[in-house]
């Protein structure tokens, strides 16, 4: 079967998600099922279909398989908000996986020869510096739980790191495949080679910038999401095994001064060594919402309590007062795991991990060392992101609060994960394009 | 680069094979724990929103129910308030606070799943209902002892003999089910309105203990209603004289005559030649020294027995009750209900019980069955049998010898025409006064003997020369009248 024809088949599995998603908490709300739910699901199936026919047209030899596995994602994340917070937000849900298709099409016909982004590779990383910044600005700043991640432009919140990530990894990977050379080279210093400042120096500079700024803002999250796609582009760049050591190293050593001397960091360590601490737990912003996920995921079992069968809220309290704060955007994923149980939750990490696999195979595919390095650094950075977000609630690590890509409640996450898709999508379009057409 | 590619995703499959391995960890392996940590409130969330199931008493009276408190919660609402607070108790989940029926028959109420009904009942929209509990309390007869009791500290249980049915639990003081909060007046005889006098006061039993005493008597083979006892006052007992009521002495008697009129010279050494063991034996029989098998809190409940104070006999620790095996009990004292005898009127609706049902003593229950929603019975709660306390034929016997004291003895307060009640009184001396009047608490435990179908324990405490027979045996009286008029 031919690529396109694969993805077309395998947008089913998402349209029929979202009818059934659908049709589930249609009948636990109002013990009916009605035709709303078919309507969505058609909705969806169409609106895919536009996307497909889209791709078809413009990126025909474009992997079959990200684009299906994207709108799994999204679907599921629609029916999970619609689960959570109801139709008003499941429909803005929509509208921005509407306006998100909109982008993908316009990232697509702009950068049809992405590797022009290269010749803007200095505005690209001051742009994404600024992103950064954003949230700090006075009279802008909004601080979510001492962290500064959102900024409000009118009614609109808009969180600019979700942007600033994709920015930089198209930075990294253009200023690394000028330098990967001299990077991997360099003199020898007791037996091991340094590479030369002056290669190093910007790298260095822009690293520190970023973690300055994250610092500043109290984003753990997109920092460590940040620094673990700047160490995996680096090492598929140099091939040194040992630059990540350093870098990892160099991570534990400023992870133990921020966790000893940032109370906001050093609580959140606390939160997560100690969650059912009754001190911890009863602070404002405490482990409570680390202790109730885990309630919640305790709750799912092995296969969950099924769709909409969660509890969510205190019942009988008015003002709503979420038993999981923020259950539709940093912990969505105990309330997976809480309704669909490990399985849900397993599942849905393994599209995840399918859709990375798909993004590396677009890095090897693919001829030229900008494509391959951004390619990487895209994939990298999704796969990153799920695991700060999913091993935050989960107790991996601390929590920190990023979404949980295109199933997360929230416009920005979505916009900004449908550019980074269709800059993979433009790598793996060029990449697989037979040898005569190039 | 393309090795360093595949090394990297290798990476990227261990993050997410970490991050599987921690999801099984919090939803399976370490699941139960996280259940079961006293910060996790979901479980209780949960049962907010279940409708409980109504409790109702024998005749379809509501004495509980659910009704809507918004958001999808239900409070409960007690009709009857403080008639049957006691026994149903109370629900207020967000402080914890249960008691009584609502407390011991929590699961039912909720509606334990049972198999594929709660599956199907997943898929339902509407709330989650509980079950209904039939109580077999009896609302008239109930009415009828709180005011008979008129006020006074004490209490009234009637029970079923053959099936264990609990129809009457009433006990002042009592309280209002609706309103936890409200005021309780001070009372020095009891620890706060909740207090449950029917099952959580240990009383001095006085002469109804003297029903085990003959129990005991007679079952062993040793004596017959008909061996003579010398009647004479004072006797020595332990070391101390022991008088009949007003120091009489009533000469050679058969032990009828002895239950007749409550004969404290002859019962005392009667148990002292019975022996420890056989004491023990029998008041283990009758349910002493356990806690009622009744579906009943049991932090609501005491055992009955040899009370221990400590220092008193030895340096024993952690013990409420001392066997009268023990050689520091007094055991003549203790056969005629005096020592450190303690007993709940539960206890003694028991004996009774046993006595009334040809010795056959049956576990007291306060549910009759438990319905679904459906009118479908979930639990018929079949009568279960406690002991066989004594053969038929002492029962017999003994129900002979307690229609005498009504008919002839002291308790003819209690000898209403056609109801040919048994009986026994108890007036146990407290060692308080008032007004120069000493103050007793006054007993009496019986049945209708010609149509043993109720069995009533009827005390009153600190009543001034409160006599059983002059007290508490009209009371028992009226509510055997009334409940076997019902049966009827």
């Amino acid at each position: 079967m031919r690529a396109r024809n694969r993805e077309l088949f395998g947008l089913i599995p998402a349209s029929l998600l979202i009818s059934a998603g659908f049709a589930a908490v249609f009948i636990q709300r109002s013990n009916q099922l009605s035709t709303v739910s078919l309507v969505y699901g058609a909705l969806f199936l169409g609106l895919c279909i536009v996307g497909h026919i889209f791709i078809r047209v413009t990126l025909p030899n474009a992997d079959p398989y990200v684009f299906p596995l994207v709108a799994v994602l999204a679907c599921f994340g629609i029916v999970m908000v619609y689960r959570i917070y109801g139709a008003t937000f499941a429909r803005q849900q929509a509208q921005w996986f509407v306006v998100g298709l909109a982008l993908f099409a316009a990232t697509v016909i702009v950068f049809r020869d992405y590797r022009k982004l290269e010749n803007y590779r200095y505005l690209i990383v001051i742009g994404s510096l600024v992103l950064l910044i954003l949230p700090r600005v006075p009279g802008l700043e909004d601080p979510t739980n001492g962290a500064y991640l959102e900024i409000h432009l009118g009614s609109l919140t808009f969180q600019p790191t979700e942007f600033g990530k994709v920015g930089l990894v198209v930075f990294l990977a253009s200023y690394l495949r000028d330098h990967r050379q001299a990077l991997a080279g360099g003199r020898k210093i007791l037996g091991y080679r340094v590479p030369p400042l002056k290669h190093l120096g910007p790298l260095l500079l822009l690293w520190g910038i970023a973690m300055l700024i994250l610092v500043f803002l109290h984003d753990v999250g997109s920092s460590l999401m940040f620094y673990g796609g700047l160490l995996a582009i680096l090492y598929v760049a140099t091939d040194r095994i040992s630059f990540v050591l350093v870098g990892v190293v160099a991570f534990a050593a400023g992870a133990w001064y921020l966790s000893t001397h940032i109370p906001h960091i050093n609580a959140r360590v606390q939160d997560w060594l100690h969650p059912f601490d009754p001190k911890l737990y009863g602070a404002l912003g405490g482990s409570f919402q680390l202790a109730n996920g885990q309630f919640a995921m305790a709750a799912g079992g092995l296969f969950g309590q099924g769709f909409g069968q969660a509890m969510l809220t205190v019942p009988g309290a008015h003002p709503v007062a979420y038993l999981i704060p923020a259950p539709g955007t940093d912990m969505i994923y105990t309330v997976i795991t809480d309704e669909l149980g490990l399985f849900g939750g397993a599942a849905l990490l393994i599209t995840y991990l399918i859709l990375c696999a798909r993004g590396f195979k677009a890095a090897i595919l693919a001829r030229d060392s900008f494509s391959k390095l951004l390619a990487t650094g895209l994939s990298s950075i999704l796969a990153i992101q799920v695991f700060v977000i999913v091993g935050g609630v989960t107790r991996v690590i601390p929590l920190t609060g990023v979404t949980l890509p295109f199933v997360s409640y929230g416009g920005s996450s979505i916009l900004a994960n449908f550019v980074l898709v269709a800059l993979l999508l433009l790598v793996s379009d060029r990449a697989r394009r037979p040898e005569y057409a190039r | 680069m393309n090795r360093s590619i595949i090394r990297l995703f290798g990476v990227v499959i261990l993050l997410f094979t970490v991050l599987i391995v921690w999801t099984s960890r919090w939803t399976v392996f370490d699941a139960t724990a996280l259940q079961n940590n006293s910060l996790n409130r979901l479980e209780f969330f949960a049962t907010e929103k279940i409708k409980r199931g109504r409790i109702i008493a024998d005749n379809g009276a509501v004495l509980a129910e659910s009704v809507r408190a918004g958001g999808g919660t239900w409070t409960r609402r007690y009709p009857y308030g403080s008639l049957f607070a006691q026994a149903v108790g109370y629900n207020v989940l967000s402080q914890s606070q249960r008691a009584g029926l609502e407390w011991s028959r929590a699961s039912e109420l909720l509606g334990k799943p049972t198999g594929l009904t709660s599956v199907f009942g997943s898929f339902n929209g509407g709330p989650k209902v509980g079950d209904q509990v039939d109580s077999t309390l009896d609302p008239k007869a109930q009415r009828l002892a709180r005011s008979l009791l008129a006020g006074r500290v004490g209490s009234v249980v009637a029970i079923v003999p053959q099936t264990g049915a609990v129809k009457v639990m009433y006990s002042n003081p009592t309280y209002n089910d609706n309103d936890l909060k409200a005021h309780c007046p001070p009372n020095p005889e009891v620890i706060g309105c909740q207090f449950n006098y029917a099952t959580q006061a240990g009383l001095p039993p006085g002469s109804t203990f003297k029903l085990i005493t003959t129990t005991a008597a007679l079952d062993s083979g040793r004596y017959t209603p008909s061996s003579i006892f010398n009647g004479d006052s004072p006797v020595i007992v332990s070391g101390h004289s022991l008088e009949n009521d007003s120091n009489y002495s009533y000469g050679p008697v058969t032990l009828t005559k002895a239950l007749t009129d409550s004969i404290n010279t002859v019962y005392a050494p009667l148990g002292v030649k019975l022996g420890g063991s056989l004491m023990q034996e029998y008041m283990q029989r009758f349910g002493f020294y356990s806690v009622p098998p009744l579906d009943y809190p049991a932090n609501q409940m005491i055992k009955s027995g040899e009370r221990f104070y400590p220092g008193v006999c030895g340096r024993h620790k952690n013990i409420l009750l001392l066997p009268v095996t023990n050689s520091c009990v007094d055991l003549g004292r203790t056969a005629i209900g005096q020592a450190n005898l303690t007993v709940t009127p539960m206890q003694m609706a028991m004996v009774v019980s046993a006595i009334a049902n040809d010795g056959k003593l049956m576990e007291p229950r306060l549910t009759s069955k438990v319905v679904n929603t459906d009118g479908q019975v979930v639990d018929s709660v079949p009568p279960q049998e406690y002991d066989q306390v004594m053969k038929p034929k002492i029962a017999a016997e003994l129900r002979q010898m307690m229609r005498d004291v009504v008919e002839e003895g002291t308790g003819t307060a209690a000898n209403l025409n056609g109801l040919n009640i048994g009986g026994k009184t108890g007036t146990a001396s407290t060692g308080l006064y008032k007004n120069g009047q000493e103050l007793d608490d006054a007993w009496f435990v019986g049945f209708p003997e010609s149509n043993p179908k109720i069995a009533v324990a009827v005390e009153l405490t600190n009543i001034p020369n409160g006599y059983g027979g002059t007290y508490a045996a009209p009371i028992a009286a009226q509510v055997i009248k009334t409940l076997l008029a019902e049966k009827q």
